[in-house]
């Protein structure tokens, strides 16, 4: 685990990782939205072994960004998270839908570096 | 992965032409038949995407994305090795050489051709129809260039059709924010699903919804303006009306061009003539879908019955015995607020059927059922409430287990009675769409297994309700999957050890499974709220935002604002007792005009500013809290409001100051954090003008002191609240309502409001009132200690976190961009004020300018 020299949250957008905020800024268990330079928006949570997820922000129910406004949960083992506005579940490794097999999130590689 | 062909000879071919709802479930056929591994499989798609769910189409626009409508993935095609041409029609085939050619020019042989090219709308040959500004409904190519249109410049929209679909167009429409005709040549909407009764109820729901019918009239011309864009339409009836766009609904005809092109048989009114295999006039070639006209002489236009024509037709193809000699016509529309449903022989065409109404014009409701004169039912109508169809519809072709007049009247009139899916027998089809019986859905044990096992649900979803009624109940009452106790359990377990922290409680006391995990999106909240209301007494911090609490709470509690749906928030002051000074309401006013806020008064007697950004929020409640205002908790499972009446000071017939007490009242309880929120009101006299008989605890006035009523709940499931004791001084009352509160919060479950608390714990009201008046349990003191604590260790949430520079930090939408607002919360212009831009939601994030991608 971390150190006491700063650590960051980086998302892989093509070939580059791009370096989204320092870890600390992250509260496990809850989640922040970072603005992507085409203009897209990902959901960035840690959970309480430190590890990073991202996902795309918005709800595809709703069509609002919210995403990252949610809170994260556990389900057979598998880490995901609740949209705050009609509350359907996103695995948060695969993006897919606990609550509904058609519809998913994009999901984007992460690190935490 | 399929193995590449090695077979050494060539496979036969299988064509498919039109890649629509019906093509697609005809390809699933054909897999689950063995067909794709046997043939080589050629699809023509003609639009420019792959089939979708064309019966949802309307769902575009509250919010489901061209993807999400899709009904196939490129794993299913990969898998089954089917090529599929999108955007590449079929324009023309040989039956002699057996080969298809398309738009594209490439050429397929085909051993087996199948047709399932849908219908077009049908456009009335009026003069001014292929006007800039002319629409059908049918694609969701259609759809995006309405409401491109609409956006760009059209506040008036007018429908051509009042069926079905044309109802739905207008809904769509009037959400777009268009002021929306319905023009209906038949002298009723709906003609074909309802008779004259239901119309005239439909017609009231309609008008109601705020659009403007023209039924009995005919659309003679569309009127275009200098630009040669839509300006208005002129009816038979001589009338004009001035409209900016046209959507013409005025039914669908099969697109059977290739066909007859290619001279194989097709109806007089149109159709490609099928047998019961749905072969066509030439034994190679199949016809499925809206484009058929079936054995049965008719053309469907539901999305049913083209299913089973497409499974009939793979069967066939694969040797199998199928046959397809005619379905059910029930339909249900889907347009929001409007319930509407027909089913079987609607119209009473059966030789002695006898019908069974009801009507009530009042609540625009009708219903009507066709009955034989053995006491079969035949079919029947529902406008205004469909509750029943999804139990009616199944039973169609049986004699009902109660009388028929019983089935059609309210509850709550005659001898009313609960039937429910329980009555209907195994074989009784319950999903229309996909044509799932009771059977095969009890065979399920969840929502999404039902879905997933059977489709049952997937289709047109007005079948859920009975689903959801047929599925078992399970017997294990604990919190949720993470926790096993009840949250009572749990509330005890956190008093008794002290547990400061959901991941120690979770750890030591979840479910073998849950433990080291996250917990979830049911207990996290449940258990932040159990934490935070022993606060004081278990030694954790108060502040609902510090430390690992933080990640318990719903977005509401985080933000401390209340989430609205295009991801803004919005903000609610106190206002305790309703009472405000003049200058306290221009500060509100103020702030709101300051910041574009939408303001509302609400239903409890305060104020709501709506549309606030995350990041407008401190800067918001800045000038609040420096005016005096703090939060008024109507983002949290805490007090909400108490109301009052104006009271003895001002009313003739007050006989105690009801304002006084209820302020008292709001200010003791503010911040208490319940299992569920809590309403409180204060009336002056029995007269009961601030409504405390439906609050969790409600105070009515008496000369001699204060009655305590509990229990009371507005909402979906009302109920009159209970008297609890009477004549009460006010140090009394208020300590009664201590222990009352206490001893709810400690006993009640996660979301369970005082009403449904009080009606289901064992004892009662005569228990609780043992326990809060005549402390049978001798644990008042204890009660009235955990209240006193809470009392001295209020604190306003907001000013807290306006000190806190850690805590503002929260507030921004992205923590990469600090200063950048949201772009995709966006407003537009309502009534002089603003509401969120939902076709903004519902297209989803654009790119900002300037962007690469
Ligand atoms: C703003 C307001 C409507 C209005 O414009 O008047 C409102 C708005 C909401 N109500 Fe309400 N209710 C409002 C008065 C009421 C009332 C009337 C009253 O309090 O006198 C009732 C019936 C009385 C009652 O609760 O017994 C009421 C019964 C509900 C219910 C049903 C509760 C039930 O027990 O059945 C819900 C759903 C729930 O809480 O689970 C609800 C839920 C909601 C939520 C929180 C829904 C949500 O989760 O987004 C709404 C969000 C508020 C917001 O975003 O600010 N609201 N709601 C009213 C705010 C009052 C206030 O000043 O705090
Ligand atoms: C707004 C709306 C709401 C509806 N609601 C309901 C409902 O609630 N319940 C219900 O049962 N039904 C409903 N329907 C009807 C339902 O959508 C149709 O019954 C169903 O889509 C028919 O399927 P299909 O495959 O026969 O035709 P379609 O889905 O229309 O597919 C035909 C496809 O073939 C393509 N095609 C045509 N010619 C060619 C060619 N030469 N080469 C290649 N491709 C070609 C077309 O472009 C089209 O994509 C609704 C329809 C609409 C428009
Ligand atoms: S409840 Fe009684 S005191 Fe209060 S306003 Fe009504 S009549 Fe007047
Ligand atoms: S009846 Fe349409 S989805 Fe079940």
């Amino acid at each position: 685990m971390s150190g006491s020299t700063s650590v960051s949250i980086q998302l892989r957008l093509e070939e580059d990782w791009l370096e989204i905020c320092d870890r600390t800024q992250l509260v496990p268990g809850r989640g922040l939205a970072a603005l992507l330079p085409d203009g897209r928006q990902a959901a960035l949570f840690l959970d309480r072994e430190g590890r990073a997820y991202a996902i795309d922000n918005r709800d595809p129910f709703t069509g609002a960004a919210v995403l990252s406004r949610g809170l994260l949960g556990t389900e057979q083992g598998r880490p995901f998270v609740a949209s705050p506005l009609l509350k359907q579940r996103f695995d948060l490794e695969t993006g897919r839908c606990l609550d509904d097999d058609e519809v998913s999130v994009a999901v984007h590689p992460v690190r935490v570096a | 992965m399929p193995t590449p062909a090695q077979n050494p000879l060539p496979r036969p071919t299988l064509v498919l032409i039109g890649h629509g709802m019906v093509g697609q479930r005809f390809l699933e056929a054909a897999a689950a038949q063995g067909l794709t591994a046997s043939h080589r499989v050629v699809v023509l798609c003609e639009e420019p995407r792959p089939a979708y769910d064309r019966v949802q189409l309307t769902s575009y626009f509250a919010g489901r994305t061209p993807d999400e409508l899709s009904l196939t993935d490129r794993a299913f095609l990969d898998e089954h090795g089917i090529e599929l041409y999108v955007g590449d029609a079929a324009e023309s085939f040989d039956r002699e050489a057996r080969t298809v050619t398309a738009r594209s020019g490439a050429v397929f042989p085909y051993d087996k051709l199948v047709l399932a090219t849908g219908s077009y709308p049908f456009v009335p040959p009026v003069p001014g129809k292929d006007a800039t500004g002319c629409f059908v409904y049918r694609t969701i190519e259609d759809l995006l260039a309405i409401e491109e249109y609409a956006k760009r410049r059209a506040t008036t929209g007018a429908v051509v059709g009042g069926g079905l679909l044309g109802l739905e167009a207008a809904g769509a429409l009037k959400g777009l924010g268009l002021a929306t005709h319905v023009v209906e040549f038949a002298p009723r909407l709906m003609p074909v699903q309802v008779d004259e009764g239901g119309g005239a109820a439909l017609l009231r729901t309609i008008t109601g919804m705020g659009l403007t019918v023209h039924t009995g009239t005919g659309t003679q011309e569309i009127v275009t303006g200098e630009d040669g864009a839509v300006s208005g339409m002129k009816l038979s009836d001589g009338s004009e009306v001035a409209t900016d766009l046209v959507v013409f609904s005025a039914g669908v005809r099969p697109r059977d061009q290739l066909a007859r092109d290619h001279g194989l048989t097709v109806g007089e009114r149109g159709g490609i003539t099928v047998d019961e295999q749905c072969r066509t006039s030439d034994p190679d070639v199949y016809a499925i879908g809206e484009c058929a006209l079936a054995a049965d002489g008719r053309v469907y236009g539901l999305v049913a019955p083209g299913y089973e024509m497409a499974q009939t037709a793979a069967a066939d193809i694969a040797a199998q015995e199928a046959s397809f000699t005619g379905a059910d016509l029930s339909t249900k529309l889907k347009l929001l607020g409007v319930d509407v449903a027909s089913f079987g022989d609607a119209h009473g065409a059966a030789e002695g059927c006898l019908d069974v109404v009801y009507t009530d014009s009042r609540s625009g409701t009708y219903k009507k059922l066709v009955m034989s004169p053995d006491g079969e039912l035949l079919g029947g109508i529902l406008v205004g409430d469909a509750e029943q169809y999804g139990v009616l519809r199944p039973l169609t072709g049986t004699v009902p287990p109660v009388p028929a007049e019983q089935l059609v009247l309210p509850a709550g009139a005659g001898a009313p009675v609960a039937l429910g899916p329980e009555a209907l027998p195994g074989s009784a089809v319950i999903c229309n769409c996909h044509n799932v019986t009771k059977d095969a859905i009890c065979a399920c044990s969840s929502l999404p297994e039902v879905k997933k096992c059977t489709k049952a649900g997937t289709g047109c979803g007005s079948c859920l309700k009975v689903i959801g009624q047929l599925l078992p109940k399970s017997g294990d009452d604990g919190l949720c999957g993470c926790f096993g106790q009840t949250r009572q359990e749990l509330y005890e377990i956190v008093r008794a050890l002290r547990i400061t922290s959901f991941r120690e409680l979770l750890d030591g006391h979840g479910r073998e499974g849950a433990r080291g995990g996250e917990g979830c999106d049911e207990c996290k909240p449940a258990v932040g709220s159990i934490i935070a209301s022993l606060a004081p007494s278990i030694g954790a911090k108060g502040y609902v935002l510090d430390g690992e609490q933080a990640a318990l709470q719903d977005t509401n509690d985080h933000f401390l604002a209340n989430l609205q749906k295009n991801g803004s928030y919005s903000v609610v002051p106190r206002i305790p007792g309703g009472e405000i000074t003049p200058e306290k309401l221009i500060v509100i006013g103020e702030v709101a005009r300051d910041f574009g806020l939408y303001t509302k008064i609400t239903g409890g007697q305060r104020i709501d500013l709506f549309g606030a950004r995350v990041e407008q929020l401190p800067m918001i409640w800045t000038r609040l809290v420096d005016a005096g205002f703090e939060s008024g908790h109507a983002y949290g499972k805490a007090l909400r409001t108490v109301k009052s009446c104006v009271g003895q000071t001002w009313c003739r017939y007050g006989v105690q100051d009801s304002v006084r007490m209820a302020i008292d009242l709001e200010l003791r309880y503010r911040g208490l954090r319940a299992p569920h929120k809590l309403k409180s009101a204060v009336s002056g006299c029995a007269r009961e003008c601030a409504e405390a008989q439906s609050k969790d605890f409600g105070v009515i006035a008496t000369a001699s002191g204060w009655n305590l009523y509990v229990g009371g709940n507005g909402g979906a499931t009302p109920r009159h609240a209970d008297l609890l004791a009477q004549d009460l001084g006010d140090a009394e009352l208020v300590r009664l309502i201590d222990r009352f509160l206490m001893f709810y919060i400690r006993t009640a479950d996660r979301l369970e409001r005082t009403a449904a608390w009080l009606d289901r714990i064992d004892g009662g009201l005569d228990h609780v009132r043992d326990v809060v008046v005549h402390d049978s349990l001798g644990i008042c003191d204890e009660l009235e200690s955990l209240m006193a604590a809470h009392v001295t260790h209020y604190r306003d949430e907001w000013a807290e976190t306006l000190d806190d520079p850690e805590r503002l930090a929260r507030f921004v939408s992205f923590v990469n961009a600090p200063g950048v607002p949201d772009p995709t919360v966006g407003f537009v212009p309502e009534r002089d004020q603003i509401k969120p831009d939902l076709p903004l939601l519902s297209i989803g994030p654009r790119p900002l300018e300037g962007a690469t991608r």
